[in-house]
């Protein structure tokens, strides 16, 4: 499925300071039985933001109006555990299109760029001062620069550049997705096929 | 070129079909298993984009995720999980893909099947919209879990495109002491290098300890490359691989099997190639495992006591956040710890050696009182072995009842749900906050740990009740 093209969003951002944040907290595995990709967002961090008879967690940072925004700042390491992709899915459709932390899982990482969330990777010490100064003041707007591969922190300037290879860039800026790619060069694959040994 | 190749670099390479610059490799995909959970948004898309599955002779389709462990004859009562498994039947007879559904002789859970009927083999790329799809690298292929894009991507074209991950290897010498298992084993590297600190390496493991290890104990360690961030581990295969999938319902017969042999034979890494890192370790040390906290890297030896907050990597906030979950303090002993619930299984632990393993210290004893435990069995092949081999009887006898196959209380997306606040000794694979069910706890351990803890009601050294078998 091709998706929203990406170029600059500026946005100000959900801090979630936890390190390790799992797939099993972004979405419980008992919300993955839906058959479409719809509706993900109201389970998004679910166990987290509602207790157990459905009532807000008030000190949940979603459920803090104060914090809001198309960019989510995670601790290390986020994103560990399954594949499954309905992480990424829960993420977009609450309504962020960039996730910012210190550190990815694999899996969680190739699935945002899949279907067009825009993983940032930063040094240990800028998500630092991002926490900061979003907590410090919830206004603080982040600017994620995809063409220039910069994450900016508007009110100082303080910007750091990130890592995204040419071929997932050129995806995001235009939307495309890796089917595409590949049925480009579905002759390449009829040929492999027939000398593969297994 | 160098001639000298890892294991991982022999077999990636040999199956990129195309590579692109400042990109990701196409990486040709020898089997794609499928399950009901990451597959319905899969198959839509290729349904709108009107393209039939490339090789429907490749992918393999069975319901675990979602099915109950009681009364399977019975109609599905949950509409959602219902709904899901009748799309994968409906997807895999549209598609012409083997289906292995709910009843069916062959169904179990993905990575337990997968092998026992010879559809992972040596060499080999294999994906699934699962994690633990890295259990297949024990046989020496390239396994690894994918999202559900990816998923599309494989049914549409039998590729994906990945970039090439760097290569790790752990060496692990020495024997297996008394109680400890390939789960200890695995659990130790894990707690070790932490959750993410194989994050972008494939790891082959090498040395005494895994050349010892049965299949299923080798299955049970790449199962749990993940927990440490790796995409996936792989073990080279020796006479144990070729013996074990020698004969099976999918692998190469007569003169296919010895072409297929002399390929497999070319699988090891060469004397000199290198690695990006290497680890090593000494396996005599290794004890049972237990874990205490809210990922398996949080982990530790079951008689040592829950580390202090300024002793461990990474932020004591999270680590105490963690503990809380728990309701663990910070130098706590394990041992002892009462426990409500018990779950043997899995597809790290649901195959015949961890229920032989189970077997082996509930014998002559009687589950405790305030114990449930839920054994489930990773597929009907393990179901009828369990039977077969007495197991069966050892465990009625000792009052505990064997379930139907399937994930279980791994995820709880069934109705097996270890209630809020109680306690679990799992064999499963992650400790995750509410994994096995709303605020439930878990400790993950191996299926003797399980065994000792079914039978006292807490925390208990497997190797306690040993010695008065010897």
């Amino acid at each position: 499925m091709a998706y929203d093209k990406f170029d600059i969003l500026t946005s100000t951002a959900v801090p979630l300071p936890i390190e390790n944040v799992d797939t099993d907290q972004i979405i419980p595995a008992r919300f993955l039985k839906a058959t479409e990709r719809v509706g993900f967002g109201d389970n998004l961090f679910r166990d987290w933001r509602y207790n157990q008879d459905n009532t807000l967690k008030e000190d949940f940072v979603l459920n803090q109006d104060k914090f809001s925004g198309k960019i989510l700042v995670g601790g290390k390491n986020f994103g560990s555990g399954s594949s499954r992709e309905h992480a990424a899915w829960a993420v977009y459709d609450y309504g962020f299109r960039c996730v910012v932390s210190s550190f990815f899982a694999d899996i969680f990482r190739g699935n945002c760029l899949n279907i067009g969330v825009l993983p940032v990777q930063v040094s240990a010490e800028f998500l630092q001062k991002i926490f900061d100064a979003v907590e410090a003041d919830p206004s603080t707007e982040l600017e994620i620069n995809l063409p220039e591969q910069k994450i900016t922190l508007l009110p100082t300037g303080e910007s750091e550049s990130f890592d995204i290879n040419d071929y997932k860039k050129n995806n995001m800026l235009n939307g495309f997705d890796d089917i595409d790619y590949l049925l480009n060069i579905k002759k390449d694959i009829e040929t492999f096929a027939e000398n593969t040994p297994l | 070129m160098s001639a000298t190749k890892t294991l991982f670099d022999k077999v990636w390479d040999s199956h990129v079909v195309h590579k692109i610059q400042d990109g990701p490799d196409v990486l040709f995909i020898d089997r794609h298993m499928v399950h009901e959970v990451t597959s319905p948004v899969a198959f839509l898309g290729i349904k709108n984009r009107s393209i039939p599955v490339m090789h429907p002779e490749k992918t393999f389709a069975t319901a675990d995720h979602n099915t109950p462990t009681i009364n399977q004859h019975l109609p599905v009562a949950d509409p959602l999980s219902a709904n899901q498994l009748r799309m994968l039947e409906e997807n895999a007879n549209e598609y012409g893909i083997s289906y292995w559904g709910l009843g069916h002789a062959k169904n179990g859970i993905v990575h337990v099947v997968g092998p026992e009927y010879g559809i992972t083999q040596p060499g080999a790329t294999i994906v699934c919209g699962d994690s633990h799809t890295s259990t297949h690298g024990a046989f020496g292929a390239i396994a690894f879990g994918i999202g559900t894009s990816e998923v599309e991507m494989v049914l549409a074209t039998q590729c994906i495109m990945q970039p090439k991950p760097k290569r790790m290897r752990i060496n692990i010498n020495g024997k297996m002491s008394k109680g400890v298992t390939p789960k200890d084993v695995a659990l130790f590297i894990i707690s070790q290098l932490t959750t993410s600190g194989a994050t972008g390496y494939f790891v082959e493991y090498a040395g005494e300890i895994f050349r010892d290890m049965s299949m299923e104990g080798r299955m049970t360690v790449c199962n749990l490359s993940i927990e440490m961030g790796a995409r996936g581990g792989m073990i080279a295969p020796d006479e144990k691989t070729f013996e074990y999938v020698k004969g099976r319902e999918f692998t190469p017969k007569g003169a296919d099997w010895d072409k297929a042999m002399a390929y497999w034979e070319t699988l090891y890494t060469d004397a000199d190639a290198i690695f990006d890192k290497e680890l090593t370790f000494d396996g005599s040390l290794i004890e049972p495992m237990i874990t205490y906290g809210t990922n398996p890297g949080m982990g530790m030896g079951i008689s040592n006591d829950i580390p202090m907050a300024n002793a461990v990597q990474g932020g004591a906030t999270t680590y105490q956040k963690s503990l809380k979950y728990m309701d663990f303090n910070e130098g706590d002993s394990m041992m002892g710890k009462p426990i409500d619930f018990v779950f043997l299984g899995s597809c790290t632990n649901g195959r015949i050696e961890d229920f032989r393993a189970f077997a082996s210290i509930v014998k002559g004893r009687k589950k405790a009182d305030n114990v449930t435990a839920w054994l489930v069995p990773g597929s009907h092949k393990v179901e009828s072995a369990i039977k077969e081999e007495g197991i069966l009887d050892i465990l009625t006898e000792s009052g505990f009842e064997l379930r139907e196959p399937g994930c279980s209380a791994c995820l709880a997306m069934n109705d097996d749900k270890v209630p809020a606040g109680k306690l679990a000794v799992s064999t499963s694979n992650r400790n995750f906050e509410g994994r096995q069910g709303p605020g439930s706890r878990t400790l993950l351990a191996s299926p003797l740990v399980a065994a000792a803890a079914a039978v006292t009601g807490k925390v208990t050294d497997p190797r306690e009740l040993m010695v008065e078998l010897v």
